[in-house]
């Protein structure tokens, strides 16, 4: 009998997600697997739960059933969780969201700083090193003195990107990061984030920018009304998509003149 | 008119608002904004009795005259053993009024401040708290500067009130001066003068508050 290789333990997986908000039940039992070091293509219609799945990951969302584990991390959702396990999962995974909710008030570098140093408690002089060499690698090294309103879309984020790899997370985590970006802003920041799965990053990524998916992506996750349909490699899935939900999705978002 | 009356009498009036009414607007504000952002945290807190607390003192508070808070406190407490002089009634009256027009100011900053911020903050780690007051609060005491600069301004002239409670602030010492002389339109004029120069440098330092404050705009 031919062995395979045994594949790597998933750094993410999770085990039944269930969440209803009021009668709307946005979740109906998701699992999920990611391998360390592999970008992970969460895509689906709005509305399909992908972005719920994504909030849980990092908190910003109670299941009301199901288990979690990142890395050394276990959580059971079954029963509210405390406020060490909430801050543990802040710790172990970093967001970068739609709208890049940069904090206004504070400097570029403000805004990379203040989660190590007010929240992890390094020290400013070591926090703020780290900061300005990853701006330096975003090409935002000039911009740490500004606010986050002098900087374009792209910029922003950028920063926001830097903001959650500063925090040290086990593995980052995309919202839509270019949904709200003007079409020639995206490339940019599918440029870091490129760079960053080159890098070896776990990343989980909710994207309707179905190239990205292809190209970067390790795995996609097609999600329509609660549950996952259908996963697989990206050239499987969209080459050769298996369900007919899969199918009229794809051949929406290709738009009647693909 | 009397103008060497005006120039006889605009020394002390000033002299009333330097001494009277403008240490009453700070003690008053400080104190106030201290009960406004209690109260504030109360109504958005949760916590069903104590927002109900704080809703029933915005609303006693904005729903009755401040010249009827005052004699209560410097007339009616004495009854029940509890006696102030002017300048403590004064001030507790003042200082529970601004709270309560205050609160519903900065409750409304809180609540605009968008609910992504909440979110960045919980996903950089921070507690509620935390991101109350390194995140939230910040932006919103901006966002309040031009409401709670009218409350300050108002407050300015509200202190006026305090004169029938016999605290020697800029119009009492007008009373005073406009009394014995019988000219009461000069003595009045000179006093509403330095009210309203007072005004206009709070006015001028709002803008320029205001204009710094810009800098940050989202």
């Amino acid at each position: 009998m031919p062995s395979e290789p045994p594949a790597p333990a998933p750094l993410l997986s999770a085990r039944g997600l269930h969440k209803s908000f009021g009668d709307n039940h946005v979740l109906r039992g998701v699992d999920l697997d990611i391998a360390p070091g592999t970008v992970h293509a969460l895509i689906g219609p709005s509305g399909s739960g992908k972005t719920t799945v994504l909030r849980s990951l990092n908190g910003l969302e109670s299941p009301d059933a199901g288990s979690l584990r990142i890395a050394d991390l276990e959580l059971d959702f079954a029963r509210p969780l405390g406020r060490r396990e909430r801050a543990a999962l802040h710790r172990a995974s970093a967001m970068v969201f739609q709208q890049h909710h940069l904090f206004p008030h504070l400097t570029v570098l403000g805004n990379v700083t203040v989660g190590p140093i007010r929240v992890q408690g390094r020290p400013k002089a070591e926090a703020t090193a780290d900061a300005l060499a990853l701006l330096e690698r975003v090409g935002l090294r000039e911009k740490a003195d500004a606010y986050p309103s002098s900087l374009s879309g792209g910029q922003q984020q950028r920063v926001g990107i830097v903001r959650a790899l500063a925090l040290q997370p086990s593995m980052l985590l995309f919202d839509e990061p270019t949904s709200s970006l003007d079409p020639e802003l995206v490339g940019e920041v599918l440029a870091v984030m490129t760079e960053l799965a080159g890098e070896g990053w776990t990343m989980a990524v909710v994207t309707h920018e179905l190239r990205f998916a292809r190209e970067v992506a390790d795995e996609v996750s097609f999600f329509d009304e609660g549950v996952v349909v259908e996963r697989g490699a990206p050239e499987r899935v969209f080459g050769d998509p298996r369900h007919e939900r899969t199918k009229r999705f794809l051949r929406r978002l290709q738009g009647p003149f693909a | 008119m009397d103008w060497q009356l005006v120039l006889d009498s605009i020394g002390p009036v000033a002299l009333g608002g330097l001494t009277g009414t403008i240490p009453l607007t700070l003690a008053s504000f400080s104190l106030g904004l201290v009960i406004a952002i209690g109260m504030a945290l109360a109504r958005i807190s949760g916590i069903a009795w104590l927002s109900g607390l704080a809703r029933a003192y915005i609303s006693i508070i904005r729903g009755t005259p401040m010249l009827v808070q005052l004699f209560v406190i410097f007339y009616g407490m004495p009854q029940i053993g509890i006696t102030l002089d002017p300048w403590p009634s004064a001030i507790i009256a003042l200082s529970l009024n601004v709270g309560g027009y205050a609160a519903e100011i900065i409750r409304a900053a809180i609540l605009s401040i968008p609910r992504g911020q909440w979110e960045a903050a919980a996903m950089i780690g921070m507690s509620r708290g935390q991101a109350l007051g390194r995140i939230v609060l910040p932006q919103a005491a901006r966002v309040s500067v031009p409401p709670l600069s009218n409350t300050f301004i108002s407050l300015v002239k509200d202190t006026s009130l305090a004169s029938v409670i016999l605290v020697t602030e800029l119009l009492r010492v007008a009373q005073r001066i406009a009394a014995p002389s019988g000219e009461f339109l000069t003595i009045y004029l000179v006093a509403a003068a330095v009210y309203w120069v007072i005004c206009l440098v709070l006015a001028a330092g709002q803008d320029r508050l205001e204009r710094k404050l810009d800098r940050y705009a989202v």
